[in-house]
């Protein structure tokens, strides 16, 4: 992974020591709130319903051991001993205490980690597929891509105050694990006809309270360029993006207004002035940035070695982890193990303390030291040999990451909600319970397949709802709590966004609701088909008709 | 009256301008920065204005309006209507890259300590911060840090190009 030198680290020590001195301010009463607040949300710090909320970067998903161990401590030492896996790869603590920042952040520098721009209008972090890097699928690593952004990025001195937050993601599989179309820009690597790697750019997708699937801006542009290209499409948007209404102020809405054409004109005619420059980057860089992420010292090994093929045959409950949570790795002898985050009656992505430090050792003994999050709020061990697996499952199942749902319907992705969050309409972390609960039998849960089911507490969406094959909306209705919920979404390379079936539920029919969408797809579905597919092919019309029939 | 002080070339200096927003306060001489309406109304009478000429352009104002001008002009103060309006950013670096404007660029309005540095890369070289601020304590503010990935306006090669192997 990628290493910080002595530059990073001395920006990174400035920027502690910046935060201090702004904290300090704001508590001596130097800086009035509305100062603060812009300065706070570029360190990661929002203020929420019981105490403020301090969102670190986790670059692209990636953690060292030595990372998750002082995750943990701070769990321990300022949080109140767990830490919470957000769907963009960061992590988060809900019960920081406001003079202790400064303190944490310090704490987090000494392993090369911090909270800038991870949250206030400026560029986020940079995220991408899980398994980047070891997937099969995938054209080149995007992680060397992920950093040279992430450096371009970096305080950025021109759009530090953007009209609004900024969200980029990398992709470089044919099967879209980055939701890449539903970002402010989604960067595809792609192989022209000459077979040389370029860039293809779609810009304008996002989630909240206007859903909108990303169009494309270029369909090939050579690496050398990346960097001016996203430069022109910030400048543009940030000079013409609205600053008049924040619910209209993503690039998605420019975009819209203008009509990708005029706003492709406004860009390439910025590019003009940039590309060919000192900003183009030199083939130098690349393969720099391409060194910091060679393979780990993988072991020359056979696939499907006769230890894992006896313990598969002697364990089905074995046997089923490895078809369920374990990913096919590039390298023989190798495969990716997720580990579910998502057990039942746990809040989804939350990570304790003992947990954090359990991770960071696994990563150690199996895993070449490093860890990834993922946007479903899962962590992976992504270079686990396959004659060890046995081993790891059983450690796993001590520590209650081994709940074998990966994908499927219990697997849920769900934002903080009424529990924590102000802006909330309801509560989801209390909703993903009662649905995992309803679907206990695991049996059954394989019998339905690949099913991604999102829960966001708010039109915010940060839970994805749009995005899931069922998504599920907090929404209040005369100050009680409703939910809505919608069907067919796809966040993958096919994507879409959800419908809405119709009038939204109390809180305690959800879990039944959804067993009677379920039930409508077991009885109409065709052999082979995933949930999608047969929603795409009946359409809303027979779920509509069961949900709503009188009882 | 005490003068007003401002940042200029990193130091607390007087300021010799006042900001003209009417036509009726043309008149009288001394440098002047007046608002964009009023210098493209009046520009070619202020080539004879007894004193030095600026402009004020606001953070959405498209710099091509003074492409022109930029011979004539002592300064160019961008306005920032409120802290978080990160227009003005950009408009300073097509004016200092792509127009090559050299002389004093200024900003003016909600200006507060802790976008200086960002102000200063984007190739602001002079500010009047907020008047209830203390201007000591946002001169600080230009050095708070020492390293920078992006080229800027001082800085020409963006960290891919200082890399020493
Ligand atoms: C609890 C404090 C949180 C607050 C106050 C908050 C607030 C918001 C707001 C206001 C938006 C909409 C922004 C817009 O459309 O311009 C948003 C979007 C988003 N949030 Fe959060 N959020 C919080 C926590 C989280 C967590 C824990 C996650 C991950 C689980 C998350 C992931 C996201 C994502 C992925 C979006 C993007 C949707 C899009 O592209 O528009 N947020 N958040
Ligand atoms: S979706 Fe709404 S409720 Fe959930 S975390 Fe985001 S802002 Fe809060």
């Amino acid at each position: 992974m990628y290493v910080y030198t002595e530059y990073d680290q001395q920006l990174l020590n400035e920027r502690v020591a910046q935060f201090r001195g702004q904290t300090e301010r704001f508590l001596k009463g130097e800086l009035t709130n509305e100062e603060f607040l812009p300065l706070r949300l570029q360190n990661g710090l929002y203020v929420q319903r019981h105490a403020p909320m301090l969102r670190i970067a986790v670059p692209y998903g990636l953690l060292s051991s030595a990372q998750l161990r002082v995750l943990g401590e701070i769990a321990r030492d300022f949080d109140k001993g767990y830490a919470h896996v957000s769907t963009r790869q960061n992590v988060q603590f809900n019960w920081p205490a406001l003079p202790q920042v400064p303190d944490i952040l310090a704490k987090l520098a000494t392993v090369q980690m911090h909270g800038i721009q991870t949250s206030g209008n400026c560029i986020r972090n940079v995220t991408t597929d899980q398994f980047a890097g070891v997937a099969r699928d995938e054209l080149t690593d995007p992680r060397p891509w992920c950093e040279i952004i992430r450096q371009w990025s970096t305080f950025h001195p021109e759009f530090a105050f953007l009209p609004r937050k900024f969200k980029i993601a990398v992709n470089a599989s044919a099967d879209d694990r980055a939701a890449m179309k539903f970002h402010d820009i989604g960067v595809q690597i792609v192989k022209n006809a000459q077979g040389q790697l370029g860039f293809s750019i779609w810009v304008g997708g996002g989630l909240g309270r206007t859903p909108i699937v990303a169009e494309e801006i270029i369909s090939f542009l050579e690496p050398k360029y990346l960097l001016s290209y996203l430069e022109a499409i910030l400048r543009v948007y940030n000079r013409y993006g609205r600053r008049d209404n924040k619910y209209k102020a993503r690039i998605k809405i420019l975009v819209k207004a203008l009509g990708i054409d005029a706003f492709r004109e406004k860009v390439e005619a910025e590019w003009q002035h940039m590309k060919d420059t000192d900003m183009d980057l030199p083939e130098s860089e690349i393969e720099l940035m391409h060194g910091y992420f060679k393979d780990p010292a993988y072991a020359t090994l056979q696939d499907n070695p006769a230890v894992l093929q006896q313990a598969r045959a002697a364990s089905p409950g074995f046997d089923n982890w490895i078809k369920r949570n374990c990913t096919a790795h590039k390298k023989p002898g190798y495969m990716a193990v997720t580990l579910s985050l998502k057990a039942t009656a746990v809040a989804p992505g939350d990570v304790s303390t003992e947990d954090l430090f359990a991770i960071a050792d696994l990563a150690d003994r199996y895993s070449f030291g490093e860890a990834r999050s993922t946007h479903n709020q899962n962590m992976v061990l992504a270079d686990v040999r396959q004659d060890q697996l046995f081993d790891l499952w059983q450690e796993l199942k001590a520590l209650g990451f081994a709940t074998a749902n990966i994908g499927y319907l219990t697997d849920i992705t769900c934002c903080p909600g009424g529990d924590f969050c102000s802006l909330a309409n309801a509560k989801s972390i209390p909703i993903a319970e009662q649905i995992q609960r309803k679907f206990d039998d695991l049996d059954y849960l394989y019998d339905l397949g690949e099913i991604e089911l999102n829960i966001s507490g708010c039109m915010n969406a940060c839970g994805h709802h749009h995005i899931g094959n069922i998504g599920i909306l907090g929404v209040d209705k005369k100050g009680e709590e409703f939910y809505q919920i919608s069907l067919g979404g796809n966040s993958g390379t096919d994507a879409k966004i959800g419908q809405i079936i119709g009038p939204s539920f109390g809180e305690a029919e959800v879990a039944d609701v959804i067993s009677k969408i379920i039930d409508v797809f077991v009885e109409k579905r065709i052999e082979g088909e995933s949930f999608l597919m047969t929603f795409d092919r009946i359409g809303m019309a027979p779920f509509k008709e069961k949900v709503y029939a009188a009882a | 009256m005490q003068p007003r002080k401002i940042i200029r070339n990193r130091a607390i200096v007087d300021d010799s301008f006042r900001y003209v927003t009417h036509a009726d306060d043309l008149a009288a001489g001394g440098d002047i920065i007046v608002d964009l309406a009023l210098w493209l109304a009046h520009k070619s009478d202020l080539k004879n204005h007894r004193g030095k000429v600026g402009v004020q352009l606001p953070g959405d104002a498209e710099p091509d309006v003074i492409a022109d001008d930029l011979s004539q002009l002592a300064v160019i103060a961008i306005h920032f209507p409120v802290f978080r309006d990160g227009r003005g950013f950009s408009l300073a670096r097509i004016l200092r890259g792509r127009f090559g404007y050299q002389g004093e660029l200024r900003a003016t309005g909600d200006v507060l300590r802790d976008q200086l540095f960002f102000m200063q890369r984007c190739g602001f070289n002079a500010f009047d911060p907020r008047a209830d601020r203390s201007i000591e304590d946002a001169l600080k503010g230009l050095n708070d840090f020492s390293v920078i990935y992006q080229a800027d306006a001082h800085e020409k090669r963006p960290i891919y190009r200082r890399r020493v192997s």
